[in-house]
């Protein structure tokens, strides 16, 4: 009975992940992309939490879904949503060349899923009940993985310094161009 | 363990990376190359996942979450990068931005 639950579980869950994936990648309008990623990452949560990953579900919910798509939707809104141009023509060599890269790592890593790794994969390790939990995640970045963890750190840090940087150059030349054109205008 | 094994969540997980490859190889906004990039992001991640849970062990885990954090830092700078790209009134489209010079 759990197992048919689960079965269910996972069957919805892979179908939204999936559906809501191609939709990103289909929709014109970037706000209805973003709309679209966020039920993705939901979904994805679902299916972390089958493979009794909770911390990493609930950090996929708070800080993707909450925090990352939050500021990309603030950020599209201020762009204004600006749809792409629609298709001139039939497809060019570059589109032709996209379809078939993609198709190409699809089934590439499909083949060696199949192939290398077919046979090992139908048993899965013991886990004990704490698996995934934010206490056993906790523990082992703070002991195992301390060094990954203060790099992740300092990685945060030059990001939002970068963007801040960023940010003030553009704004600094903006103001710029507007003065040269106010000068231009007057003489 | 109960429900599907391994080998289906991997399918998934190739099945969301070729798609975000699709998207940024085909589309032309920028923003939503980044949105490609994050399904691409998020489908390693699966992965990641699903061979921690396969071996019983929490480093995928880990792993998973460092990626976490380095999306979002990637996020942050190339917002920061698109608003200034907008702010110079260029077209926001990924084969028109061919030069670095600002």
């Amino acid at each position: 009975m759990g197992n048919v639950v689960v079965w269910v579980v996972w069957v919805v869950a892979a179908f939204a992940c999936i559906s809501s994936g191609i939709a990103v990648v289909t929709f014109s309008n970037p706000f209805y992309s973003a709309l679209a990623l966020i039920g993705n990452l939901a979904s994805l949560a679902v299916l972390y939490l089958l493979l009794s990953a909770e911390f990493v579900a609930a950090g996929q919910v708070l800080v993707y879904a909450g925090a990352v798509m939050v500021m990309f939707l603030f950020v599209t809104a201020y762009l204004g949503g600006r749809a792409d141009a629609p298709w001139a023509g039939g497809p060019t060599w570059q589109q032709i060349g996209g379809v078939l890269a993609a198709g190409a790592i699809l089934v590439e890593v499909i083949v060696v899923i199949g192939l290398k790794a077919g046979g090992k994969l139908s048993h899965e390790a013991k886990i004990e009940s704490g698996f995934g939990s934010p206490h056993e995640i906790g523990r082992l970045f703070l002991t195992d993985h301390l060094l990954a963890f203060e790099i992740t750190s300092v990685v945060l840090l030059v990001a939002a310094v970068g963007s801040v940087i960023l940010g003030a150059h553009a704004h600094a030349r903006g103001a710029l161009v507007e003065r040269g054109k106010e000068a231009g205008a007057g003489t | 363990m109960q429900g599907p094994e391994v080998a289906w969540y991997l399918v998934v997980a190739a099945f969301l990376f070729a798609t975000g490859a699709l998207g940024v190889l085909l589309r032309r906004s920028p923003l939503i190359v980044l949105l490609s990039l994050e399904i691409m992001l998020n489908g390693a991640n699966l992965a990641l996942i699903t061979f921690a849970r396969h071996q019983g062990d929490e480093t995928g885990q880990i792993f998973a979450l460092a990626v976490m954090a380095v999306a979002a830092s990637e996020v942050v700078v190339g917002l920061g990068l698109i608003v200034a790209i907008a702010r110079k009134r260029i077209d926001l489209d990924v084969d028109k931005l061919n030069v670095l010079r600002g």
